[in-house]
């Protein structure tokens, strides 16, 4: 029985009959608030067929007029969305479907992105060009829009009415509770063929906008950083993503096949073959990431030298595919060599796991990360002089020949329906074949009786016992299956990469994917969820990248922006909805009904608990 | 009392001389219990006596100092999966649900030991498997329904009220088809009519056949529940009974109110209490009267209820008048 607030049964309602009025964070009159916006907006967008500078010395050309680039593109998205929202906001027909839950916290949302982008390139143009001289008219045009929009927005009444225990006493407060908007109430349900074309539509976006982060240099990354954040917490904020996520929930299995389709195409639009390596390496490190939310997001175990099973599979695979290098002189078929690489990793999960599985929680993560070490280090000593010529030390295994499958190889360009596939490219669609199977083995295992057995064990390991269920075969097994879908990624890196050496297993690096990062992807993706380690391993992948410049400020950088998104949001960027529940107790989406107990009885009851 | 359902009975668990020891302290000392078939056996005994370590000791959590625990004639493994697999479930003292899992899921969890599907037959997905899910998920929706949750099938757990994740944890228990179930403490923290209901259900399980043993300090409904009530007191099992025969023994009264000091020293005391209440009563007579009134009437009107904390007055016991006086106003003659 919970003993919280009685408001906490059915919030929506009551908070309706009971609320306070909606604030809003800067005192102005709503009809000016909403003009701000919109002029502002609009001065925003007209800005950016403007010159912003004077010189293309600045990346992305913004010295033309009558065509943006570069960031002013995204300024444009972003001052196009914040107008398209506004307008929705006055009930303009056409456009309500596109606020089903909040209204204003979108606009304000937006207007905040808009807002940091614009300044952001402001600030970027004077910073490298040396001075704001260097701006033209265009750019103060759209900075002071994106002012006074984000001034008019800040102006709009809340979403969500004031209870009288919401604090409002300073502007942060008021701009904490403006950011709130109301869930959307339930859709009407479209015809099954409207709604999977809505889906695939949404991944096409998805895909899109995914490409374009990735093909961004660094100051164009950071502008679309800026207004991704900000308009996926619009969108959130706005409704569309929960009804999305309704969709996708009724349609599983279509979004799987959309989300591969969308994938799949990702090689066909990329010209340079420096990106879809971009591509096949946030997929080794989404896969492997996948694999790691067995143990962590399912069983509860804390795993922090994960990235040595992608090492053992990457290993086995080099030495048994014919390299020059190699110690055995075998050139096994590539099926053979991914068989012995999950093989491989799955004699030394068990090998690790039969001992280590009986420590609970602190000590299997220090193990775990003593087995990282030791695996790295005893690849570096299997040189021939420290120990039996194994591994070639610390040079590694080079020259892993490239694959040949069905007489396609691999390792060079094809054209393929007009479209040139690079090398790399065509490991993406291998590796994307991978990711598949992954998440079908993490989805099947997830919601069968052995991954009730694992959550089961994670949520109270003595309970679980007492059902029957025998902890240390099914820790061990989720262990043995997550060290197997990390060797499988490992024998397509071995191949993508040509060659491997100890280095590439690290606990912690710049680069992904390493133990540390793994863990990051899977938590800060959201733990049990499929979606939440991909997203999470594409972010974690692509920030870095593109971050290069800031060099050792990096990991300091990361390790900030891990504790932020620990704070605000704990549960990951996707969260399922147990964690979501878990996390944030007064928000809940799921609340009892407690009518059941009559008036009087209630005080026996808490008194008894 | 409730009457057998079943006309054969069998024994179904078989406990022998169970003993534990933590270091220097026995929690548990030689107790001997058997619970038959058809039969809703009690474990009562004053806080720390050691119920729930003699469950756990049951149950596989503890392995037992000394003494076996058979179920159905075979002697019992000290792991609680393989205990749960023999057939006894259990339910645990302070509610251990998996608190971040549906309903739903939290009873399939208990269908794990009658299930088979391993992670190939998931990953693989054939017909058996979506059979046995097809099965599993019916008798949870059964047992949901037996207990009254089937409309919250897909709440989480940890969102339900108090008394409604004690049913679970009783529907969940039952998913693993147990021979025998555990209760510990069932009704702690519920209301009047929440407990009757439980009784209501522990009845209902006993009439599909499964045996209980059900630890609980509620004694009212010990009393209407149980075919036979065990006392544990400081590990060891005072006595075992029907309930008059539990309720009317000395021991058992003393364990839970203490004795007296025999001879002289009770009686004067006695006396010097009756003489303070009397001095009591007749200096502030409006204030003190209503609470020492009754206080001082307790000896004589209901000897032999009031050490029994709480049995219902029409299951009074035989009378030990001799015994049970002094007895009664032995505590209350060292309180103030």
């Amino acid at each position: 029985m919970t003993t919280k607030t009685p408001s906490t049964p059915d919030t929506p309602r009551l908070t309706k009959t009971t609320a306070g009025p909606h604030i809003s964070t800067l005192p102005l009159p709503e009809p000016l608030a909403r003009l701000l916006v919109l002029i502002g907006s609009a001065a925003a967008l007209l800005g950016t067929f403007l010159a912003w500078t004077w010189t293309t010395a600045f990346p992305g050309n913004l010295t033309v007029t009558g065509y943006p680039g570069g960031l002013q593109v995204i300024t444009l998205t972003g001052a196009a969305l914040t107008l398209v929202f506004t307008l929705a906001g006055h009930r303009l027909r056409g456009l309500t479907w596109l606020i089903p839950g909040g209204t204003n916290s979108p606009v304000l949302l937006l207007s905040l992105g808009v807002l940091g982008t614009t300044g952001y390139t402001m600030g970027a143009i004077s910073d490298h060009l040396g001075g704001i001289v260097n701006l033209e008219p265009g750019a103060w045009i759209s900075g002071i829009g994106a002012l006074t929009a984000a001034i008019g927005a800040l102006g709009l009444p809340s979403d969500t009415p004031t209870t009288p225990d919401t604090p409002t006493s300073n502007p942060w407060q008021r701009l904490r509770h403006s950011f709130k908007a109301p869930a959307p109430p339930r859709a009407k349900t479209l015809p099954d063929w409207a709604e999977i074309l809505i889906i695939a539509a949404s991944f096409g976006i998805g895909l899109y906008v995914l490409a374009y982060g990735i093909e961004a240099y660094s100051e164009l990354f950071i502008g679309f950083l800026i207004t991704a954040c900000f308009g996926a917490t619009a969108l959130h904020r706005a409704g569309l993503i929960p009804r999305l996520n309704t969709l996708t929930a009724k349609h599983r299995n279509v979004t799987l096949a959309a989300a591969l389709v969308a994938a799949a195409l990702f090689p066909f639009t990329q010209s340079d073959a420096s990106y879809a390596l971009i591509g096949v390496n946030i997929l080794i490190f989404a896969t492997v990431a996948l694999g790691l939310n067995v143990v962590v997001g399912l069983a509860g175990l804390l795993d922090l030298g994960y990235v040595a099973f992608l090492g053992v599979g990457a290993y086995t695979a080099a030495l048994v595919s014919g390299s020059p290098a190699s110690t055995f002189d075998v050139h096994f078929p590539f099926w053979a060599a991914v068989l012995t690489g999950a093989a491989a990793s799955l004699a030394f999960g068990v090998i690790i796991g039969a001992p280590t599985l009986r420590l609970r929680g602190d000590y299997l993560a220090i193990v775990t990360l003593g087995f990282g070490e030791i695996f790295r280090i005893t690849m570096n000593n299997l040189n021939g002089r420290s120990g039996p010529d194994l591994t070639n030390g610390a040079q590694g295994i080079p020259n892993i020949p490239d694959l040949q499958l069905f007489g396609y190889n691999l390792g060079i360009e094809h054209d393929v329906l007009g479209f040139t596939l690079s090398r790399p490219a065509n490991y993406y669609l291998l590796m994307l074949l991978f990711t598949a199977v992954v998440v079908l083995v993490f989805r099947r295992s997830g919601e069968s009786r052995i991954g009730r057995a694992w959550v089961a064990i994670r949520e109270d390991e003595t309970a679980a016992t007492a059902m029957g269920i025998n902890g240390f075969r099914v820790k061990l097994i989720a262990f043995a299956l997550g060290a197997t879908l990390a060797g499988f990624a490992g024998t397509v890196q071995a191949h993508v990469s040509y060659s491997i050496t100890p280095e590439q297993y690290l606990f912690a690096n710049t680069v992904p994917p390493n133990s540390a990062f793994l863990l990051a992807a899977v938590i800060l993706g959201g733990m049990g969820t499929i979606s939440g380690p991909l997203i999470g391993a594409a972010l974690l992948y692509l920030i870095p990248a593109k971050l290069q410049f800031l060099e050792d400020y990096q990991l300091l950088l990361f390790g900030l922006a891990l504790i932020l998104l620990m704070r605000f949001r704990p549960e990951g960027l996707v969260a399922n909805k147990r964690a979501q529940l878990e996390y944030h107790e007064t928000d809940q989406l799921d609340v009892p009904d407690q009518q059941k107990l009559p008036e009087g009885t209630v005080g026996v009851h808490k008194a008894g608990a | 009392m409730t009457t057998m359902t079943t006309a054969t009975t069998t024994t179904v668990l078989e406990a022998s001389g169970v003993t534990m020891r933590f270091g220097g302290l026995t929690a548990v000392r030689a107790v001997d219990l058997t619970v038959n078939t058809g039969e809703i056996v009690g474990l009562i005994g004053p806080n720390g006596a050691g119920k729930t370590t003699f469950f756990n000791c049951l149950t596989g959590l503890y392995v037992p100092t000394e003494g076996k625990v058979a179920y159905k004639g075979t002697v019992l493994p000290a792991k609680p999966h393989l205990v749960t697999t023999a057939g006894i479930a259990r339910t645990f003292q302070n509610i251990r649900l998996f608190a971040n899992m549906t309903v739903l899921e939290n009873v399939l969890v208990g269908r794990h030991t009658r299930t088979k599907e391993g992670l190939w037959s998931a990953l693989l997905r054939g017909p058996g498997f979506k059979k046995a899910e097809a099965a599993s998920h019916a008798r949870a929706m059964e047992l949901l329904d037996f207990v009254g949750l089937a409309h919250k099938a897909d709440h989480l757990s940890r969102n339900l009220p108090y008394g409604e994740q004690r049913k679970l944890e009783i529907a969940r228990a039952l998913a693993s088809e147990p021979g025998l179930l555990l209760l510990d403490e069932p009704t702690a923290g519920m209301n009047p009519q929440e407990t009757r209901a439980a009784e209501e259900l522990v009845f209902a399980i006993r009439d599909q056949g499964i045996a209980v043993l059900v630890i609980e300090h509620d004694m009212r409904f010990i009393f209407n529940l149980c075919d036979r009530v065990a006392v544990l007191v400081q590990g060891e099992k005072l006595v075992e009974g029907t309930s008059d025969v539990v309720q009317a023994d000395e021991r058992v009264i003393a364990a839970y109110l203490g004795t007296p000091f025999e001879g002289a020293p009770g009686a004067a005391e006695v006396a010097e209490v009756e003489a303070a209440e009397a001095h009591q009563e007749g200096t502030t007579p409006d204030t003190a009267a209503p609470d020492t009134a009754p206080r001082a009437a307790t000896p004589a009107d209901t000897p032999d209820t009031a050490p029994a904390a709480d049995p219902p007055p029409d299951t009074a016991p035989p009378h030990h008048e001799d015994g049970a006086t002094p007895r009664a106003t032995g505590p209350e003659g060292k309180a103030p």
